[in-house]
């Protein structure tokens, strides 16, 4: 009975070997030049055979047991489709139209990645995407999305909670705000080769919000890894903030004492601000912020405060003037 | 003598096939939208897309209504003026179709709404005082009207057509939110435009 207990887990652990994590060693492999014949060698061996080596599935690919997170969602609320969520997208990285992103991207090969973590934080370092990912749960979480411009989505999300993330790297005391940046890869993004914006694009969070546990990193969609255009490998999720908050493709995060200057608040502070909460209260003021098109629908619909998750967080707002503090 | 017949019907053949031939063409950016409209080709906010296209569109056909006059002025052709009427007033077809688009199908008719994003938002004054300008110039453009307007008062009616111009070139420029080459490129054109009518009248 033992012997063939062991027997069957042997295979199972072997059936869940996904293509991509054999695909990803692969190139591991090559990337450090080691010929077929060293394979032998325990070291290499090892890391080979290694099958928690790539957290993200082949192209194509599911996550394997994707655990159900945070998806509370209202009446009228359905996700969107993933060929409306790939292909309208605000991502200047990639150009300016809304197709823009899904016609570029694919000329962007994110991996292999690196994240560097700095600032104030008593484990700072760069790590490889796959060491950033694993000691996290990747979980669905299926969040509104509310963008600036007065449209929305529904999206069911792939990610790691960025508090356990930030936690990971014992962010001290004096660590006010966390900083977000975005990879400046102009050959393969060709939006980067115009200067629409300042590169690279800089996002951050308030500690306490982005320690919120709505607040994720995402790695997927739809349970499969995140499209160029939607901000592979990695990008911010932040539900109750208007969209340009999700700064995407992102290969730098640091806990600083100041609070960031982000790139639209600093392209134009009178229409966008550092904490951009969804407000239908606070118009922009080229537009109102009162309702909003969800993609899909012909008729506008009123926009929620904090994009409907005022339960989740509306406490890291109290006393604040949020007219004032856009 | 052979010469001389060839200018000639091709003189012919141009005043017969000009107008109608710019008609068919200027009617294209329409017949694109339909069938895209049709076989559910506008993208994730089709509401956006066709405003944004019709809006782009108008801009275009002002352009090229406006360039007729410098072009006639530069290459003495005088047969291309008779297309500025219906250059004219194909732009104001697509001002009329970006129009209905942003209070019909953008707003769906909410009048209240309208009035209150026309005072509020100043890239949609803007668009609104072109739009203005661009009725009363479409209402007086038939034969009839020039006749009872007289040449002098009509024509300078007409020259509204420029602050109509400006007005849309600055409602696109106010709107956009970053990437201003396209606005900008269209001010130039613009500016460039009214610049050959000054110098060649001068």
């Amino acid at each position: 009975m033992l012997i063939r207990r062991r027997k069957a887990s042997d295979v199972a652990s072997h059936e869940i070997t996904s293509e991509s994590a054999y695909l990803d060693r692969r190139q591991l492999i090559k990337a450090t030049g080691l010929i077929a014949g060293s394979l032998a060698l325990g070291g290499a061996l090892g890391r080979a055979q290694d099958a928690e080596g790539a957290v993200l599935p082949a192209a194509g690919g599911k996550f394997a047991d994707l655990k159900k997170g945070y998806a509370k969602l209202g009446e009228n609320d359905k996700p969107t489709s993933f060929e409306d969520i790939t292909n309208y997208n605000n991502f200047y990285e990639f150009g300016l139209d809304k197709g823009d992103p899904a016609e570029y991207a694919p000329a962007f090969k994110p991996l292999p990645w690196t994240v560097k973590v700095d600032g104030l934080c008593n484990k700072p370092g760069t790590i490889d995407f796959n060491d950033f990912i694993k000691p996290h749960a990747v979980e669905e979480r299926i969040y509104r999305m509310r963008c600036v411009e007065a449209w929305s989505m529904v999206i069911p999300w792939a990610g790691i909670s960025l508090a356990e993330v930030i936690k990971r790297f014992e962010p001290q005391g004096s660590a006010k705000f966390v900083r977000f940046e975005t990879v400046v890869r102009p050959t393969e993004m060709r939006g980067q080769r115009s200067a629409n914006l300042p590169w690279p694009y800089i996002e951050g969070l308030r500690m306490d919000e982005a320690m919120n546990p709505l607040a994720i990193l995402a790695v997927g969609l739809y349970g499969q890894p995140l499209l160029g255009q939607s901000g592979a490998p990695l990008r911010l999720v932040v539900p109750w903030k208007y969209g340009f908050k999700g700064v995407k493709s992102i290969v730098r995060i640091s806990f600083v004492e100041e609070q960031p200057q982000n790139t639209w608040k600093a392209m134009n502070g009178t229409e966008y601000g550092f904490y951009a909460n969804v407000n239908p209260k606070v118009d922009h003021p080229r537009w109102s912020q009162a309702s909003e098109r969800r993609i899909g629908d012909f008729r506008r619909r009123p926009t929620l405060m904090f994009n409907g998750y005022e339960e989740e967080v509306a406490d890291l707002y109290k006393g604040m003037n949020l007219t004032r503090l856009y | 003598m052979a010469e001389v017949d060839t200018s000639r019907n091709f003189e012919t053949f141009v005043r017969r096939w000009l107008k109608p031939a710019a008609f068919v063409i200027a009617l294209a950016p329409f017949a694109w939208w339909g069938y895209r409209a049709l076989n559910g080709q506008l993208g994730a906010n089709p509401i956006e897309a066709t405003t944004r296209y019709f809006g782009d569109w108008a801009l275009r056909f002002l352009l090229i209504a406006l360039a007729v006059t410098p072009v006639r002025l530069l290459t003495k052709w005088n047969g291309i003026a008779r297309l500025r009427r219906m250059l004219g007033l194909f732009a104001f077809f697509y001002v009329a179709l970006h129009v209905m688009s942003y209070v019909g199908l953008d707003l769906f008719f909410d009048l209240r709404l309208l009035v209150q994003e026309i005072v509020k938002r100043r890239y949609i004054t803007v668009g609104m005082f072109a739009l203005v300008i661009l009725v009363a110039l479409a209402a007086t453009s038939t034969d009839a009207m020039t006749r009872r307007l007289g040449g002098r008062r009509w024509r300078r009616l007409h020259s509204l057509v420029y602050p109509a111009a400006i007005a849309g070139v600055f409602h696109y420029y106010m709107m956009v939110r970053a990437g201003f080459i396209e606005p900008l490129t269209y001010g130039l054109i613009l500016a460039a435009l009214f610049a050959i009518r000054m110098i060649k009248k001068a």
